[in-house]
């Protein structure tokens, strides 16, 4: 099978550390096991040496591009419209009140 | 044996077959082939028959629509109402919309049977289907090699005629790609055309539904039924929406296509080169011509992608957090605890990844020299765009590098898995449509596709280059080994 020839980067790249996994999880939500975070730092690693040729490129005065045709045009009207029921909302919760209406989820405050 | 959308619907109409007739042999094929190739995640038969029966009793008054009668697919990330809704994800393992997506919407309206759901990488995110939660999809045309991603269950349903069109969602190439690694026809049509509400998000500024089918002309139909501003998508477009299959005459008299050979460098298959080389020469013959056009900031265009891509992913899939719908660990003490067991556990290791990088380029301090770096550079990928199109109509290349690769060879290694991707994120980036042709086999008879890239909202000028392309070849008409009639 054809491999592709990754460029090596121009200079060493700070590395992607256990540490930074770590922060970055617990900012993103994820109990990563210990297994997860050692293979992450890896990959994460590479594809930043990879990426890093973005910040040789000379963008002084070039506009960053959010989307690419542009923001929307027409916006609808702020009208009020019929919207999923309460009782349809709540359908899909792993657990809920159905008869009130509400999402139920573990304690929040000690 | 299935044939073309356009043709199934014509023989409905006609009374040479009834909707549920079709509906059977469309199920009896998913039944005896889906277990080897895990196209479809899930198949509504009971569902599917009633609404083919509930069709054939309105032929009089419905048979006019454009897609009456005609089985379609859709690829797991589109809502269906009261059928599971995956997204090829452990986390929406067990989730049933209470709504349909927008396509959805437009498909039935406009007289399609949807038989079922295919499997993809876990909310699109892969170019290989390996990354479902379900399972790989395999590829048609040899079992042991992947049907390309994301859409790779759609592309693998419509190449072994299970449906004659199957939809899928585009973000960086998950139509085309698939498409071309299977040997049918995909289209990711310009960044708005295509309402997404109901489409589960990947990445917003770049995901975009389209068809796979067996056909131009069934894409193009496909097309016009699915196209069109929507109000719930405020990205969706105004512009008018064409009878995309009315415009294929097969006359490219005139037509100036664009060649970028300067990108075909390091890990392009000689086998691919030459049969994108002989498509192009017969557009050439067929009245054409071939002009030279450079992007020059295209060999940086996979680094500002997966940046992009990874950093809106990881802001859209902070939604699925156990509360509201999907997949919640069991037994967690306190709020944050579920939280964070609910994410572990129902998202895999792509996923994972892509929120961790997304989370560190989009977190304080890195924000400039990555995200908005890579915005920066977006620009001038789109520029370069731009500036080929004041020379040309159509720009060609390749679609994907490779044929299809084993199942296995790329999962350990992301960066590899995302080099495959050279050909189609530029394009993604820009918003612009594309369509993958079938353009020939490699001598192991694994299907290559070309690319043909337009203009935004340009999608009449790509899909009559690639009709004419299908008109002068027999590619598109070569079934994969196992479903040769017998």
């Amino acid at each position: 099978m054809l491999r592709f020839l990754v460029p090596e980067p121009s200079h060493a790249k700070d590395t992607f550390t256990a540490a930074d996994v770590e922060r970055l999880a617990r900012l993103a939500r994820l109990a990563l096991t210990p297994e997860e975070i050692s293979l992450f730092s890896h990959q994460l690693a590479d594809f930043l040496a990879y990426a890093e040729q973005v910040q040789q490129l000379d963008t002084s005065g070039v506009a960053p591009t959010s989307h690419a045709i542009g923001a929307p045009t027409e916006l609808r009207h702020d009208q009020v419209t019929p919207c999923l029921s309460r009782d349809l909302a709540v359908s899909q919760a792993p657990e809920a009140a159905r008869g009130a209406g509400l999402f139920k989820v573990p304690r929040v405050i000690g | 044996m299935m044939t073309s959308a356009l043709e199934i619907r014509d023989a409905i109409r006609s009374g040479r077959a009834s909707t549920v007739e079709v509906c059977r042999s469309a199920l009896t094929r998913i039944a005896a082939l889906n277990p080897s190739l895990n196209a479809f995640h899930t198949v509504d038969a009971d569902g599917a028959l009633a609404r083919a029966a509930a069709l054939d009793a309105r032929r009089n008054e419905d048979g006019h629509l454009p897609l009456f009668g005609v089985p379609v697919a859709l690829k797991d990330n589109m809502c269906t109402r009261e059928m599971a809704t995956t997204a090829g994800s452990r986390i929406l393992d067990r989730y049933i919309p209470p709504y349909d997506a927008a396509v959805t919407e437009r498909l039935e309206a406009a007289g399609a049977v949807i038989i079922g759901k295919t499997n993809c990488d876990e909310f699109a995110m892969g170019s290989s289907t390996e990354f479902s939660a379900f399972g790989p999809t395999r590829n048609p045309w040899s079992i042991d090699r992947t049907p390309g991603g994301s859409s790779g269950g759609s592309a693998a349903a419509v190449a072994a005629r299970l449906v004659p069109i199957a939809l899928g969602s585009d973000t960086g190439g998950s139509i085309r790609q698939p498409a071309a690694l299977c040997g049918v026809v995909g289209l990711k049509p310009t960044y708005g055309r295509v309402s997404r509400y109901g489409l589960l998000a990947f990445a917003s500024s770049l995901d975009q539904i389209g068809p796979l089918t067996t056909t131009v002309a069934d894409a193009a139909a496909c097309l016009s039924i699915i196209a069109g501003h929507d109000e719930r998508d405020a990205t969706s477009s105004t512009a008018l929406v064409e009878d995309y299959a009315a415009t294929l005459t097969g006359d490219v008299r005139g037509l100036r296509i664009g060649v970028t050979r300067s990108l075909f460098g390091d890990g392009l298959d000689p086998e691919v080169l030459t049969a994108c080389d002989r498509s192009l020469e017969q557009l050439r013959e067929a009245g054409a011509s071939l002009v030279d056009v450079e992007l020059p900031h295209s060999s940086h265009a996979i680094a500002v992608y997966y940046l992009v891509a990874m950093a809106e992913a990881s802001s859209n899939l902070s939604r699925y957090d156990g509360v509201r719908y999907g997949y919640r660990a069991a037994g967690a003490s306190s709020l944050g605890e579920m939280y964070d067991r609910t994410r572990d556990d129902g998202f895999g290791p792509e996923v994972k990844r892509r929120i961790i990088l997304g989370t560190y380029v989009l977190s304080a301090g890195y924000y400039d020299a990555y995200y908005l770096k890579a915005q920066q550079v977006r620009t001038l990928i789109r520029q370069d765009y731009e500036r080929a199109f004041a020379e040309v109509d159509v720009i060609a290349m390749p679609t994907s590098p490779t044929p299809a690769f084993k199942l296995g060879d790329r999962v350990e290694d992301p960066l590899q898995m995302y080099l495959c991707d050279v050909f189609t994120v530029g394009v993604s980036l820009s918003g612009l449509p594309a369509i993958s042709v079938p353009c020939g086999f490699t001598a192991e008879r694994l299907p290559i596709g070309l690319q043909l890239i337009g203009r935004a909202m340009g999608e009449v000028t790509i899909l009559r280059a690639a009709d004419a392309l299908e008109r002068a070849t027999t590619f598109a008409r070569e079934l994969p080994p196992d479903v040769r009639p017998a």
